[in-house]
């Protein structure tokens, strides 16, 4: 029965003409969205900056009980501070 | 477009969100959408054992193939977004969106896994009925797996289920199945569901028109609009029910977002509505300015559609910023005086916890507990920040349904033509057949508009404004992969037009 699910996806994929190209075509998009993208770019702002849960909600409770620290951009930060 | 973008990192995070999600719904509903119509195809094969069924079947399963390739994982860059950009909100909704989000990752992968594979390898080597129950199930499975988004979408649209927890600083489900079962959610799932359906029927038709208009592969083309034309008939007909219940769960949680879509700033009983208008640029809240430079409207009709009552009182911006207790309508201003006491108490807990001062931080929840629907309004400065962009919200919304009343229309003069073979000798029809799956492009894409800039300023309606929900970053980092975003799904669109293009210039296998 395995192999011949096996067999079945090995074919499948064997008789791919245009089914190749698409492949690529995901291939290179998942390197770049997470070998680049994520990587560089897109790190979680509170699991990079704090180590624990408990510091992450302590920052968040900060964050919105404090009905002027958002409007004010000098509150901004640079994401490699 | 871009030069007149406030460059604030909210503005810039905000742009980037409509960017992704723009050009991520590119993808989705074409696949959500053809999977039926795939079905029905495949099933005709079946039941007939006809080849050129089967022919037509693989064409379109084909161009069903490189969409799905090109637009699968795009949705992810979202939640990269989500923890990047909106760090505060991303952990406030970690335990509601958690669950319906990992089911449907796994479900995705289960059936893309499976049945997405028998799909496209079944021919031949699997029984044709096991081939067929496979179509059938990537059709069925891939509109369950959009549940899930659209459950978490319609959350944040009307927050039920759920109880703020200060010591967590989350939102924690306190009912899966009001979370799931929210008649908002399930208003969004048969609109979206039902549009992308339509959506792939007017891709055929336009796809098939263009066949017709080159004079090639006539007999698939016909057969093709055939299907697709009932196909779109029906679902624009759910689609205007289904619209119609949004609108409704609009008018009862998110008055705000109606009145702005209406161009509403007094309320009354027996509001008209206004099927075309143009707005007076220099009207305010407040002043005794026409709100409409012109306007086509028909009366008692806005409040038919609120409250299925046509005499009853639909609130304008007016009297939802300044309070009618008259119609028990609690105003902006009033709510911000309660946000504000929330939010205090919410610093008082905080600091009554770091002091390790239990009755104060029992009492300040006491307080925080009795105002806390009003939390988000606490973070605005003034009233007329809870009011939505009015022109993008008017005129998308108007244009919507314009573009709704089209489609039942085109539906059916494409099903009579294709029923009597008159198709071939109405060049102008055809014309129209091949931009008729960009026209409803842009009526998903208003939708969302609708959608998702009719409810600023909230994150999370009445509970966490935009500008609280994002993290502390500085605009140029929001920026630079913005343009980095853009590029990429520019790249992938020029993918997908060109591989689609050579696809579709090649036509059908030939029997």
């Amino acid at each position: 029965m395995v192999r011949k699910v096996l067999c079945f996806y090995r074919e499948g994929f064997r008789e791919m003409t245009l089914g190749r190209t698409l492949w690529v075509v995901i291939a290179v998009k998942l390197v770049v969205m997470f070998g680049i993208l994520k990587l560089f770019f897109f790190p979680d702002f509170l699991g990079t900056r704090f180590d624990n849960d408990a510091d992450r909600a302590e920052y968040v409770l900060e964050q919105i009980s404090s009905p002027n620290l958002n409007s004010n951009p000098n509150e901004e930060r640079d994401l490699n501070d | 477009m871009i030069e007149n973008l406030d460059l604030s990192m909210v503005d810039w995070a905000r742009a980037q969100f409509a960017l992704t999600a723009l050009y991520h719904w590119i993808f989705v509903p074409l696949t959500l959408g053809l999977t039926w119509l795939l079905a029905f195809y495949h099933s005709l094969y079946y039941r007939t054992g006809n080849e050129e069924w089967k022919r037509l079947t693989k064409f379109w399963m084909k161009l069903f193939a490189i969409n799905f390739a090109i637009g699968v994982a795009t949705g992810i860059i979202l939640e990269f977004e989500f923890g990047t950009n909106w760090s505060n909100y991303s952990w406030m909704v970690g335990d509601i969106f958690g669950a319906p989000l990992a089911i449907e990752g796994l479900f995705a992968f289960f059936l893309e896994a499976t049945f997405f594979a028998v799909m496209f390898f079944g021919w031949n080597r699997v029984s044709k009925k096991f081939h067929l129950v496979s179509t059938w199930m990537v059709a069925i499975g891939s509109n369950l797996s959009a549940v899930w988004i659209l459950v978490a979408n319609a959350w944040m649209q009307h927050p039920v289920g759920q109880e703020f927890n200060p010591e967590s600083a989350r939102f924690e489900m306190q009912s899966f199945s009001e979370v799931v079962f929210s008649p908002v959610a399930i208003s969004k799932f048969t609109h979206t569901t039902s549009s992308s359906m339509l959506l792939a029927s007017f891709f055929v038709i336009s796809v098939s028109s263009w066949f017709l208009l080159r004079g090639r592969h006539k007999l698939m083309a016909r057969r093709s609009i055939l299907v697709a034309a009932v196909f779109a008939l029906f679902s624009s007909v759910f689609v205007a029910f289904t619209g119609d219940e949004a609108a409704y769960e609009v008018a009862q949680n998110q008055p705000m977002k109606l009145a702005a879509c209406e161009g509403l700033y007094v309320g009354e009983n027996g509001t008209e509505l206004v099927a075309v208008g143009m707005l007076n640029p220099g009207k305010e809240v407040g002043d005794d300015q026409d709100p409409f430079l012109f306007k086509l409207a028909v009366p008692g009709m806005l409040s038919l559609l609120a409250n299925h009552s046509a005499d009853s009182f639909v609130p304008g911006m007016q009297d939802l910023l300044d309070g009618n207790p008259q119609e028990n309508v609690v105003g902006v201003t009033e709510r911000m005086k309660k946000g504000k006491v929330a939010l205090g108490a919410l610093a008082d807990f905080k600091e009554a916890r770091k002091q390790d001062d239990k009755p104060a931080a029992d009492a300040a929840l006491v307080i925080f507990d009795q105002n806390m629907e009003h939390m988000g309004y606490g973070h605005l400065t003034d009233p007329k920040d809870a009011i939505p962009p009015l022109a993008l919200t008017f005129y998308s919304f108007h244009l919507m349904v314009m573009l709704g009343g089209l489609f039942p229309l085109v539906a059916v003069v494409f099903l009579f033509l294709a029923w009597k073979d008159m198709l071939s000798r109405f060049r102008l029809v055809l014309f129209g057949g091949v931009i008729m799956y960009f026209l409803s492009m842009i009526a998903h894409w208003l939708g969302w508009i609708v959608a998702e800039v009719g409810r600023q300023p909230w994150a999370i309606q009445d509970l966490l404004p935009v500008t609280v929900a994002r993290t502390n970053l500085t605009a140029g980092t929001v920026q630079t992969t913005f343009f980095m975003f853009l590029a990429l799904f520019t790249i992938l669109l020029i993918a997908e037009i060109r591989i689609m293009l050579k696809q579709i210039s090649i036509g059908p296998e030939e029997g």
